[in-house]
């Protein structure tokens, strides 16, 4: 077994937990962080990609409206490189209420959300594939967010800052000592190895899963529900500006461009299992008739793949009075010192991603004041994560010009999303671990129109060629890889993917024989 | 907002509104555009219709990054060949535009696009004319001041314009038993190959129709292959008018291979025009050699050709290929006793309008042609036939072949030359 020691262990590696992390190491804490497969992978990239200006919250929950357009405005400074300033529009659509735009405008001016009525005529300008018989346009700052470059950012602000950020290691165990928390087991399960971190503190944030995580120090009645919701990518950017339905939050009613494609979304759906989450038929097509209410073409553009993420609402009666300054109505920080007599373990939940930053300070003050550590102020609105020095924001432009530069020299092995070469043997060789998968959240491998039918080949032969795996572990990483991108797959096939997916199978199957390649011993799952 | 930006938004407004940006989810990657593309085998420069088209099409927004577009030669092929029904050409078309209306456009695009200044200026001073552009250290100048290759096949000035010629010459003595045709001789036909249009015009007399020849400028192409949309636009659409002046339902019968494709498809598919005139002209367009076809088919095409004994070269130019006509010529030209017709199975010559012209693209040109040339080479018995006037002038300076419109040996069999 191995052994470390740190002030505090972060559960977790959501934008919550690493930004938590983040925080804890900047304040001088020796943190650990723990998560049970790769950052960002369960809900926090499961999302629209949009980075809140507000808008959504101004009428339904004042509170969040304000923090979203506070933080919205500080993680474009810190981690520009995550996120490109599309700005967005609240449009009434046809059958929609006209005078909820006057409550709108109201409650943005009232949050401080900066929002301006623009006449329909610009908003159809700006986007020509807007409906044309949307009867208001709002124009906001809406963005859009990377989540998988937003928590890689801050896990290498973090590591710069000395903490330890452990993936594909899950918790086994919280010991406690009297009335304290003492240590975290975890496995190591890429090595199959155990790891016990003698610990202080420990701060759950692990989402859906923190009532799992909260069981392990034997307190069995953290509720935590999993709402879950689906989204769908289409093929290219319909819009290039973040379109909400100008109602009271509802299904469907965000259609937000973020890399080279445009996501609509979600649902809301109670889940009593986080780990089982389907993309149901109907849904999707409910999805597509949301679109429809935005951009009427909606239903003739290319379905890419859909997912569901859930959210983690935190259900919780006993929440102590004196919590309340480390909370809002997004988020929820549970203190178990005053709830269930347990010190030096907290809970997060509930919250956004655009918010992430300040529910890891919020959390990690509740801890500083329970250690009487006052002294150690949040530092994290300020200082850029490694990778956002130039605070030069994304946009979608960025990797053709990158190309462009580079054609000469670094082929392209993905085409759809523009992956060099040479970006993607470098983030193996960095990661000789990882999955295509993993591979696939840092450089956008197979994300693309055709799902992986021509990258995922290259790919696991450029691993070999490499030496960072052997021929039978390639093949069950492109086996693995391939079932992953299926699981977005099916609930979406129609149209031109059926035809992309037609030849993709004959690729893999016909040309490739993937069945029949080298062999791994054992199917490869990590 | 600078001029520049403005016109380069108002340019991605119009790309955005048009069915063919909606086009590339079509795409399945399946690469048949790469394999039928003529220039991406041939330079590493272009990255492929695939990659501008599709591909990088999803990039776009904003800033033009991806100068790189400018080596496509606009020969359309992609969109032809694409299975899934992707507007390649198109795309890349609209790209290359915003990125020379942002990125400022080099003084020789806008000089060699300017087909009928040049006619015009040439035509008084024929002789000197040539002389200039058959002179090497001449030739080296326009080079480096110009940028057009000292090697690239320039056009030759005629010292009498086709409404020189249609004006002093007598007036045909058989009656129309036909009606009226209207003609179409584009910038080319009217300055420097006149003698196809001539012909053309003869043959179509010979066979019956009354021939109208309004007085008629440039389609605009060259400007718009080279993403002057603003130019073309204009130029298009001026000479829609005259083309209707001469009536409003005959047949418009072209013998310039490229530019009854502009009025046909490519100025509504690429300029983005709706204008119900040009729909009109463009509908009502037929090259020479499929409108022969077409009375052949009918069975009113008078086949008392005179026998040629010749081996002939055809080679479909991409452009009139984009039309999606098949290829009439070659079957018009089978109808000639003695001929032996030898399609090229070229997909392009490489001059692609104004593309091979340039310095920086002449020998990739001449890399995309070479199959013909050798093909030309290995088959010619003295002369090759190819519809578009910039082919003809490629395929000649290339392999010292004369080149000449399909009509011209149509014009032979019939014994009126």
């Amino acid at each position: 077994m191995k052994s470390l020691e740190a002030d505090v262990v972060v559960i977790g590696g959501g934008s919550t937990g690493v930004g938590v992390v983040r925080d804890a190491a900047m304040r001088g804490y020796r943190a650990v962080l723990l998560e049970r497969a790769d950052l960002g992978q369960g809900t926090t990239a499961r999302f629209h990609g949009l980075l809140h200006s507000g808008g959504r919250y101004v009428v339904s929950d004042p509170q969040s409206a304000t923090e979203c357009a506070e933080e919205n405005a500080i993680v474009k400074r810190i981690q520009a490189d995550a996120v490109e300033a599309t700005g967005g529009f609240f449009v009434v659509t046809p059958g929609d209420d006209p005078g909820f735009a006057d409550k709108f405008l109201a409650g943005a001016a009232a949050t401080g959300v900066p929002a301006r009525e623009i006449p329909v005529a610009e908003a159809l300008r700006r986007e020509p594939l807007l409906n044309p018989g949307i009867l208001r346009a709002i124009e906001v700052e809406d963005g859009s967010v990377d989540g998988w470059q937003l928590v890689w950012g801050a896990a290498r602000s973090a590591q710069a800052y000395g903490a330890e950020v452990l993936t594909y290691h899950k918790v086994v165990g919280i010991e406690r000592e009297g009335d304290r928390v003492s240590a975290v087991l975890a496995r190591d399960v890429k090595k199959g190895e155990d790891v016990r971190i003698d610990c202080g503190f420990v701060l759950n944030c692990a989402g859906p899963w923190a009532g799992q995580v909260a069981a392990f120090a034997g307190l069995h009645d953290v509720n935590v529900v999993a709402g879950r919701g689906i989204m769908v990518a289409m093929n290219h950017r319909l819009v290039n500006t973040v379109i909400n339905r100008c109602v009271y939050p509802t299904d469907g009613d965000i259609l937000v461009p973020v890399h080279t494609v445009s996501i609509i979304g979600t649902t809301d759906v109670k889940e009593d299992d986080p780990d089982v989450l389907a993309i149901p038929r109907a849904e999707v097509q409910q999805m597509l008739d949301a679109g429809e209410k935005l951009v009427p073409t909606f239903r003739n553009a290319r379905a890419l793949h859909a997912w569901a993420g859930a959210r983690p609402l935190i259900k919780d009666d006993r929440v102590a009075a004196t919590d309340t300054r480390h909370m809002s109505r997004g988020m929820a920080v549970l203190d178990h010192a005053s709830r269930d007599g347990l010190k030096g373990m907290l809970t997060i939940g509930g919250g956004k991603l655009t918010t992430y930053r300040l529910m890891a300070e919020h959390i990690v003050d509740a801890m500083c004041d329970q250690l009487g550590d006052t002294e150690r102020k949040c530092r994290t609105a300020d200082e850029p994560v490694p990778g956002s020095e130039s605070r030069k924001l994304y946009q979608v432009t960025h990797r053709l010009a990158e190309v462009e530069e580079e054609r000469l020299t670094d082929p392209v092995i993905c085409e759809c999303e523009l992956l060099r070469r040479s970006v993607l043997v470098k983030t193996m060789k960095e990661q000789p671990n990882a999955t295509l998968d993993d591979i696939r959240r840092q450089t956008r491998l197979g994300m693309g129109p055709c799902q992986g039918g021509f990258c995922s080949t290259r790919a696991a032969g450029i691993a070999v060629a490499e030496k960072v795996v052997d021929a039978e572990r390639a093949t069950g990483l492109l086996r693995l890889f391939l079932k992953n991108r299926w699981i977005g797959l099916w609930p979406i096939l129609a149209g031109d993917q059926v035809r992309q997916t037609a030849l993709d199978h004959w690729i893999i199957q016909g040309i490739y024989d993937v069945e029949h390649l080298p062999q791994p011993e054992q199917e490869v799952v990590l | 907002m600078s001029a520049r930006s403005e016109q380069s938004k108002h340019l991605r407004e119009r790309l955005n509104n048009e069915l063919k940006r909606v086009s590339l989810d079509h795409c399945v990657k399946c690469t048949l555009c790469e394999q039928y593309c003529p220039v991406y085998p041939v330079t590493e420069l272009f990255t492929g219709p695939k990659f501008v088209g599709p591909q990088a099409e999803r990039y776009r927004d904003g800033d033009s990054v991806d100068h790189s577009v400018d080596y496509c030669s606009s020969c359309g092929t992609c969109t032809v060949v694409c299975p899934q029904g992707v507007k390649v050409a198109e795309i890349n078309s609209l790209a290359r535009a915003v990125m020379k209306v942002e990125h400022g456009m080099p003084i020789r695009d806008r000089l060699i696009t300017e087909t009928t200044i040049m006619g015009k200026m040439m035509t008084p001073v024929a002789p000197i004319a040539n002389a200039v552009l058959g002179n090497s250290l001449a030739r080296g100048v326009m080079e480096r001041v110009v940028g057009v290759d000292r090697k690239a096949p320039m056009p030759t000035a005629r010292s009498q314009t086709l409404h020189g010629w249609l004006r002093s010459r007598p007036k045909p003595t058989n009656k129309p038993t036909r009606g009226p045709v209207v003609f179409f001789h584009g910038c080319a036909g009217g300055y420097f190959e006149v003698d196809a249009a001539k012909k053309s015009i003869e043959v179509l007399e010979h066979i019956g129709f009354k021939v109208l020849v309004p007085k008629q400028g440039c389609c605009g192409l060259a400007h718009q292959s080279n993403g002057l949309f603003d130019r073309a636009t204009d130029q298009v659409r001026a000479l829609v008018t005259q083309l209707r002046s001469a009536g409003t339902d005959l047949t418009i019968v072209s013998s310039a291979g490229s530019c009854g494709g502009m009025l046909r498809h490519e100025a509504h598919e690429i300029l983005g025009l709706d204008d119900p005139e040009l729909l009109d002209v463009g509908t009502r367009t037929r090259d020479i050699s499929e409108f022969l076809m077409e009375l052949h088919d009918a069975g009113e095409l008078p086949t008392d050709f005179k026998r040629i004994d010749l081996r002939l070269p055809y080679h479909q130019p991409c452009q009139v290929r984009s039309q999606g006509i098949g290829m009439p010529a070659a079957d018009l030209l089978r109808l000639i006793p003695g001929i032996e017709v030898v399609e090229s199975g070229a997909i392009c010559c490489g001059i692609a309008g104004t593309y091979g012209l340039k310095k920086e693209k002449y020998e990739i040109a001449q890399a995309v042609g070479k199959g013909l040339f050798d093909m030309v080479a290995a088959t010619n018995q003295g002369v090759v036939a190819c519809d578009t006037e910039t082919c003809r002038w490629q395929i000649e300076k290339s392999t010292g072949v004369r080149t000449v419109h399909p009509v011209v040996l149509v014009h032979q069999a019939y014994g009126l030359s």
